[in-house]
């Protein structure tokens, strides 16, 4: 069951918006519709999933409705057709009251600029969607420290949001969104206004606080760079339209459009591809059980000089060099196991290109990509990485 | 030739009109006022000089500092040492009734012409009438409305001074930075609260600007509301005007400049410590 759902939104503003609306579905451009009705169309039929524990990047240039549609899904814009459900309720078409509840329990928003009241401390900014909700006062304080303590601003409490620098105030920002502890995280451009170093630093404590928190993350960016880092899929929009849904590689791999090629065109990629992008399958490999005979001939057909061993259910038991298959024939051993190399280095699929290289330009052996149980999964040689990449740049380019 | 457009007759029918239908509402406006300047001047008079000199003083030391409240201390002595303490004490308790019915009235006025569009498109071109219009002329229906005296110059008083605590009420409001209300929204505040908890403090120093000068035009309207009778410092000065004394005239003049510059000091740093 996916957390939230997007069903067929539009936001048109202006006053016509019905008049404008129906132009739309009859398939007249934006332009015509701005000069016929004075009304601008924000979100125009944007459907979309996001399940629970994911992180969903809607990503697009300023101006491309995406935080439009951010706030349709907590209607701080009520949209003009369509549906918005949050665990199954139509967000969109229920009475105030109910409104307040869902932004109060299951929703928490992290913005652009912060938008941290100046006026109170730094707790009683955390404490704010608590304090709303009626809960009593030294319960909430408790609280909001606790989640101050988690962004590591736990010092700070008692000072007022001014004097704090950028990165801190949107850490408060955060603990903000986190202290009624909400299923559903929407953040606003959240880390844009921050410069580099402190960005990057955020974007890895978000990460990092995902993966204990396990929220559901809506995150609008201008940010190619951040989205891929950040999300699990990406919707890329263009004129208030979805053009693409993926993830990251999909998106970069397999452009829908000329738009999003351009987009991704000078994205670095090495830091988006991952092993398992430019591994190798393990077709050649041998058994525990395999002696070196077998293993040198496989390795002769294939033309290489060392051959990973693996065991009866492919786990990754080491790794055997032509040279000691050769030693172990002459010392007449059945087995391979006293030559096998079981230190060699060890990689999983999702490891980023980045840091593979100088880890291939370092080994002097074939790094194995291995899962959770140690199974293999590939094999990565200095050339297929090089491979990977080219093949990949050039794909984008061209299409 | 276009004859005369009857517009003071209109409004003459309009006031005679009022005088007749609206008794009541004005009775009980008259009761109200009546009350609040009457106890206020009481009890400023029924303290010492010595007394209310200090607790000034100490007032003028928590809120504004030392040197405000030296200042104070010292110009209260001043209308003290001229004699005019009586008439200043009125004055005093007039522009504070007038201030605090102009602000019951102006910052919820305020506050509704920042939520609605149409509420702030009818009241604003009234604001500008109203502070265009020279003030004298309020104090001819006051007078139908409310005969003779302090009461009728107050209400004069209080609708010449509303303005400024109605226009930056509005103002602030509507200037606190979208991203703010946004915010106040996402979390899930009830509009009360969403007013209370963040609209309200964040607009405070803007609002307190216009407290201000709510207080500065009172002052200059209970002196000219003299001259429909209301007691206090206009008063003096007015006797001035008639027996071209100019002593008399410019000690009531003088005092009501010390008045002016020590709520003046005092409510513009209470401002600054809201902010």
């Amino acid at each position: 069951m996916s957390k939230v759902s997007v069903k067929n939104l539009y936001k048109i503003f202006g006053e016509h918006s019905n008049r404008a609306l129906k132009m739309l579905q009859e398939g007249k451009s934006k332009e015509e519709i701005l000069q016929a009705t004075k009304s601008t169309v924000g979100v125009q039929n944007v459907s979309f999933d996001v399940n629970a524990g994911e992180t969903f990047v809607l990503m697009g240039l300023s101006g491309s409705g995406k935080s439009t549609l951010l706030r349709c899904i907590n209607r701080l814009i009520q949209p003009t057709s369509g549906q918005v459900l949050i665990d199954d309720e139509d967000i969109t078409t229920v009475d105030e009251a109910t409104l307040r509840q869902v932004r109060r329990v299951k929703l928490g928003m992290v913005f652009q600029r912060f938008a941290l009241f100046p006026h109170r401390t730094v707790l009683d900014n955390v404490s704010y969607g608590l304090e709303v909700q009626g809960m009593e006062k030294n319960e909430r304080l408790a609280k909001a420290t606790e989640v101050l303590e988690v962004v590591g601003l736990k010092e700070w409490e008692n000072s007022m949001p001014d004097q704090l620098s950028g990165g801190m105030q949107q850490r408060v920002g955060l603990a903000r969104a986190l202290a009624s502890d909400p299923d559903i995280l929407l953040m606003d451009e959240a880390f844009s206004a921050l410069d580099p170093l402190i960005r990057k630093g955020m974007q890895d404590e978000l990460l990092s606080l995902q993966a204990t928190l396990n929220k559901t993350i809506i995150f609008v960016t201008h940010d190619l760079d951040e989205a891929l880092k950040i999300g699990d899929r990406i919707a890329l929009m263009k004129d208030g339209a979805i053009i693409q849904i993926g993830t990251p590689e999909g998106i970069l791999t397999n452009p829908a459009d000329e738009y999003v090629a351009k987009f991704v065109e000078d994205v670095d990629m090495s830091k988006v591809l991952t092993a398992e992008g430019v591994m190798k399958k393990p077709d050649t490999v041998v058994t525990t059980k395999d002696g070196p005979r077998h293993a040198l001939r496989r390795m002769k057909e294939n033309g290489i000089s060392s051959i990973f061993v693996v065991t009866k259910d492919r786990r990754l038991a080491g790794l055997i060099l032509a040279d000691d298959a050769l030693r172990a024939i002459e010392e007449k051993k059945e087995t391979l196991d006293d030559f096998i190399i079981k230190d060699t280095p060890r990689v999983p699929p999702e490891y980023p290109l980045s840091d593979l290289i100088p880890l291939v330009a370092d080994s002097r052996y074939p790094i194995a990509v291995v899962n959770e149980q140690e199974k293999l999964l590939g094999i990565i040689v200095r050339g297929s990485v090089l491979a990977g990449m080219v093949r990949r740049g050039g794909e984008a380019v061209d299409s | 030739m276009i004859p005369k457009i009857p517009v003071g007759q209109w409004v003459e029918w309009l006031v005679d009109w009022a005088t007749i239908n609206l008794a009541p509402i004005f009775g009980v406006i008259k009761i109200i006022i009546k009350y609040l300047v009457d106890n206020l001047s009481g009890a400023f008079l029924f303290l010492p000089p010595v007394v209310f000199i200090i607790l000034f003083f100490l007032l003028a030391w928590y809120i504004a500092g030392l040197r405000v409240a030296i200042g104070t201390g010292v110009g209260l002595f001043m209308l003290h040492n001229l004699d005019i303490w009586e008439p200043s004490m009125h004055t005093l308790a007039m522009v504070i009734s007038a201030t605090i019915v102009a602000l019951f009235v102006g910052i919820p006025m305020g506050i509704w012409t920042a939520r609605s569009n149409t509420a702030s498109r009818i009241i604003m071109p009234l604001l500008d009438f109203m502070q265009t219009m020279p003030p004298f002329v309020y104090l001819i229906p006051a007078v139908f409305f409310f005969g003779i005296g302090t009461v009728p110059g107050l209400i004069a008083t209080v609708v010449f001074a509303m303005p400024p605590a109605i226009r930056l009420t509005g103002l602030g409001i509507r200037q606190v930075p979208v991203e703010l209300v946004e915010a106040a929204e996402a979390f899930g505040s009830t509009q009360y609260q969403k007013l209370v908890k963040v609209q309200l403090p964040v607009a405070m120093p803007t609002i307190m600007a216009g407290v201000n000068q709510c207080i500065m035009l009172s002052l200059s309207m209970v002196v000219i509301a003299a001259m429909i009778g209301a007691s206090g410092l206009g008063k003096e000065v007015l006797r001035g005007i008639q027996r071209l004394d100019v002593s008399t005239g410019f000690e009531g003049g003088l005092a009501i400049v010390i008045i002016a510059i020590i709520l003046d000091r005092i409510t513009q740093n209470l401002s600054r410590k809201s902010n």
